[in-house]
């Protein structure tokens, strides 16, 4: 064996009341990818954090090109040629997508900064993954997916030795991913290191070469991909021996059996916006679960915006149970027709950062009563209490500051928050994104249950075998307009997919014949 | 629609309307008030309120704020006199001196700020007490200048042609505003001031080099705020210990006016200079009409102070809903 690029030696890490990590270990050799797998709160971004400086370890050693380093901040991490794109996606909102690709490595001349330079480098870094938008805009008016790839286009912009990308690809969609790979197997043809992490099982085993488990912040093992079996894998990750996870993973459940039955609850129609959606209908009845599919910026979340009114439509109305309602004009009119929408940028319209898991839980219920009429202090630990462990959300108690929590429980406390309101239609926008395969089980589970009880579902993911797995009726999406409507047995990943891509194909056979 | 114009701009451009507008009223009604030597006084009468302004705009920018410029004006001017009249000081060694000084105790305010923590309304709140009081210390009286080299430079103006000249003060202005300008448009550490206002935790984990940056940004003002101190005494050949007392919120409120966001990461250093024109036009105006009371320059620019925070607010959320 070669010498390793990256070795790191018996890493621990202590936050108040929680023992992040202890005695982790990493050992990545230069030209692989090497997956860092473990449930959600394992220690993962944590161990990713004190290599990089975010973090200091308490204890323990790390050996980047055989030398001891202990970087102090991001900054010298860099320095040092550790290139890294964090969980949370980390870009200046109102700086121009341009800009933030070269933050901090802008070149000048005669003492001036080369804006026009600044932009086709941007331009330059966006093609390899087959990007193509304005980069003059802010950052912050693009989607989270869009987002993403800048993100993922400045850490790879520079000339690095080591590149760790914690969960880049959560809301990417197959194309993009395989973009992505693209360029990862090509930096890793040239040398380059690449640590991974993810929850989609299908993305480790397309590209990594070895994986490491943590569990509770401690190294489980390492292993060779191609020589571990998946079920293994989850295994080491929950802890659990393999003859007890029949149920795990995505095959184990089945499509609800509580039909939908009866008139819409809630119908809208003709609803558009200039410039953002084309006219669509849309109707949904109680104990209904319909999905929303689509490539990225096809309107699926557009869809959802106008249903829950952040947007507002310019055409067309509403009607609930028969009667019509006017169509929706702020979100809190529609938290008061009981709708809810978990959204998919959790960390700007999502999680209050400084309050605790309790406080954000119990959110979107106590606004729903009004500041008047307070829920009790016991009322609200009832219902917090509940959903940790119900959705296992891990935290040291349920008076933890968010922000400590790590990413896939923060999306599960959000979850948590418009559960808890009993909402009539939860509007989920990618509601398992980076969350680890037992909960998302566990939170599929959850949500049969309230549809059983009678709550309508609308289901926004790139996820087709979730989808596929969960929705009575699926719409589905291309350039901002509804293409096609699927239902019950028609639905399979394989449908979807040829109602996404009709229209391209039509328009290539047009040109093949001309 | 090809007058659209980016959702970005909307403030400086709303600035630039109301300073055209308010121009135009005055140009109106006061006869004579249109004319270049206007303008060329309202650079000289404000100059050390904009260059203070120059240097506030770029720590809100960064997210903070500074509540010491106006202390640190008046300590500056005390000191330069004192230095000069009764310590015999040649006067570029004493301002000199005063840039040192107002630098270094910028960049001591920005370490407690990045290094301790501390919210920045604090710390320079306390720099506010601090350097007033040492100004007191210095010299509990206002004080002449006489010395040649000031009354030289009292006619060391540069001339604009037709009979136009144009005052050291306002030259020096003018040169502040370019460097705050290049130094916030075309240089790594403007673009990072930017960064840490928008967010920043994300510049952090991005490798921009935030606590230099901060350090450096309040450094920068209290440099503005010591040479603002010294346009002072150039404006009215001596020093007062009373000097530019709370001028901070002249200058913060003339950059809100100029359309920069008070959270930070958002506006322009030209956006300032408009607004100390418009805050100038007004008074200039009050000047010329005679009979209005100079009460009325703050009441108007309240008054411009709260539009603009209602337009930003529009924006903003706006901006959200997009
Ligand atoms: N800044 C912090 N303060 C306190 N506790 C923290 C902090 N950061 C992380 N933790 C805790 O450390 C543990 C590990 O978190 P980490 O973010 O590393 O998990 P992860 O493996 O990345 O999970 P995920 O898959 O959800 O991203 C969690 O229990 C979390 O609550
Ligand atoms: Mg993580």
């Amino acid at each position: 064996m070669p010498d390793p690029l990256l070795s790191m030696r018996g890493i621990s890490k202590a936050f108040p009341g929680v023992q992040a990590l202890s005695e982790a270990n990493l050992t990545l050799y230069r030209g692989e990818v090497h997956a860092l797998m473990g449930e959600n709160g394992a220690g993962k971004s944590t161990l990713i954090k004190t290599l990089t400086g975010v973090h200091q370890r308490d204890a323990g050693e790390v050996l980047f090109e055989g030398k001891p380093i202990k970087p102090a901040a991001p900054l010298e991490a860099e320095g040092l040629g550790i290139s890294t794109v964090f969980q949370e996606v980390n870009l200046i909102p109102h700086l121009s997508v341009a800009e933030n690709i070269s933050l901090g490595r802008q070149r000048s001349r005669f003492g001036f900064m080369q804006w026009k330079e600044i932009r086709e480098r941007a331009e330059r870094a966006l093609k390899r993954f087959d990007v193509e938008i304005d980069v003059t805009q802010e950052v912050c008016s693009y989607s989270v997916a869009i987002q993403q790839m800048v993100a993922i286009a400045r850490a790879v912009d520079i000339d690095a030795k080591l590149l760790v990308l914690d969960e880049p690809t959560s809301s990417l969609d197959e194309n993009e991913v395989e973009e992505l790979f693209a360029v990862m197997r090509k930096l890793c043809a040239q040398g380059m290191g690449i640590v991974f992490i993810t929850h989609f099982l299908d993305q480790v085993y397309s590209i990594t070469d070895r994986i490491t488990v943590l569990r509770n912040g401690q190294s489980i093992g390492e292993y060779e991909t191609a020589k571990l079996p998946r079920i293994e894998l989850i295994s080491h990750m929950l802890g659990k021996p393999v003859d007890q996870l029949a149920d795990t993973g995505s095959d184990g459940l089945s499509r609800s059996e509580a039909a939908s039955q009866g008139e819409a609850w809630l119908e809208a129609k003709d609803l558009s916006k200039e410039g953002v959606m084309s006219s669509f209908d849309f109707e949904i009845r109680k104990g209904e679960a319909a999905g929303l599919a689509g490539l990225l910026g096809s309107g699926r979340t557009e869809t959802a915006k106008l249903l829950f009114g952040i947007l507002k439509s310019d055409t067309g109305e509403t009607s609930m149970a028969g009667n019509s309602v006017g169509n929706p004009k702020s979100p809190r009119q529609a938290i008061a027709r009981k709708i809810g929408f978990c959204s998919e940028d959790r960390k700007r319209e999502g999680i209050i950062p400084n309050l605790s898991v309790r406080e954000n839980i119990v959110l979107a219920l106590q606004a729903r009563k009004g500041f008047i009429n307070t829920i009790s202090r016991q009322e609200q630990n009832r219902i917090a209490d509940k959903f940790i462990k119900r959705l296992r959300i891990k935290t040291p108690s349920r008076e933890t500051p968010i922000r400590t929590l790590s990413g896939g429980n923060q999306q599960k406390a959000l979850l948590a928050r418009w559960l808890a309101t009993d909402p009539d239609l939860i509007i989920l926008d990618e509601p398992t994104r980076g969350i680890d395969i037992g909960a998302r089980d566990e939170i599929e589970e959850l949500i049969r249950e309230l549809q059983k009880e009678g709550m309508a579902v609308l289901l926004i993911s790139s996820e087709l075998e979730e989808i596929e797995r969960l929705c009575e009726r699926v719409w589905v999406l291309r350039d901002r307009q509804f293409v096609g409507e699927l239902s019950d047995e028609e639905i399979s990943e394989k449908a979807i997919m040829s109602l996404i891509a009709h229209s391209d194909e039509m328009e290539g056979s047009d040109e093949a014949e001309s | 629609m090809s007058l659209k114009i980016s959702r970005k701009y909307v403030p400086l451009t709303a600035t630039f309307v109301v300073f055209v507008v308010l121009f135009g009223i005055a140009s109106l009604r006061y006869e004579g008030f249109a004319s270049a030597a206007v303008v060329v006084e309202l650079f000289s009468e404000n100059a050390f309120l904009g260059i203070c302004a120059l240097g506030m705009t770029l720590v809100i920018l960064s997210g903070g704020i500074d509540l010491s410029v106006g202390s640190v004006v008046g300590f500056t001017s005390t000191f330069v006199a004192t230095m000069i009249m009764e310590y015999a000081w040649h006067p570029i060694n004493a301002w000199a001196v005063a840039l040192v000084l107002g630098t270094v105790f910028g960049a001591g305010m920005g370490c407690l700020i990045h290094f301790y923590k501390l919210p920045a309304f604090l710390v320079t709140l306390g720099g506010l007490f601090f350097a007033r009081g040492m100004a007191y210390a210095v010299n509990r009286e206002s004080l002449g200048i006489n010395h040649d080299l000031y009354n030289g430079l009292a006619s060391a103006n540069i001339p604009l042609g037709g009979g136009l000249s144009l005052s050291l003060t306002a030259s020096l202005f003018i040169a502040f505003f370019v460097l705050t300008f290049y130094i916030g448009r075309y240089t790594k550490f403007g673009r990072n001031v930017y960064a840490i206002g928008g967010d920043e935790d994300s510049a952090l984990l991005m490798g921009l080099p935030v606590g230099r940056t901060k350090i450096g940004v309040y450094a920068f003002s209290g440099f503005c705020s010591a040479a603002a101190g010294i346009v002072m005494t150039l404006y009215t050949w001596s020093g007062n210990p009373l000097n530019g007392v709370a001028l901070e919120l002249d200058a913060i409120a003339v950059v809100v006016v100029g359309g920069t966001l008070l959270t930070g990461g958002v506006g322009f250093v030209a956006g300032t200079l408009l607004g100390v024109l418009i805050y100038g036009t007004i008074q200039q105006a009050i000047y010329f009409d005679g009979n209005l009371s100079s009460s009325l320059t703050s009441v108007a620019i309240g008054v411009l102070l709260l539009i603009f925070i209602l337009l930003q607010k529009a924006i903003v959320s706006k901006g959200e809903e997009a």
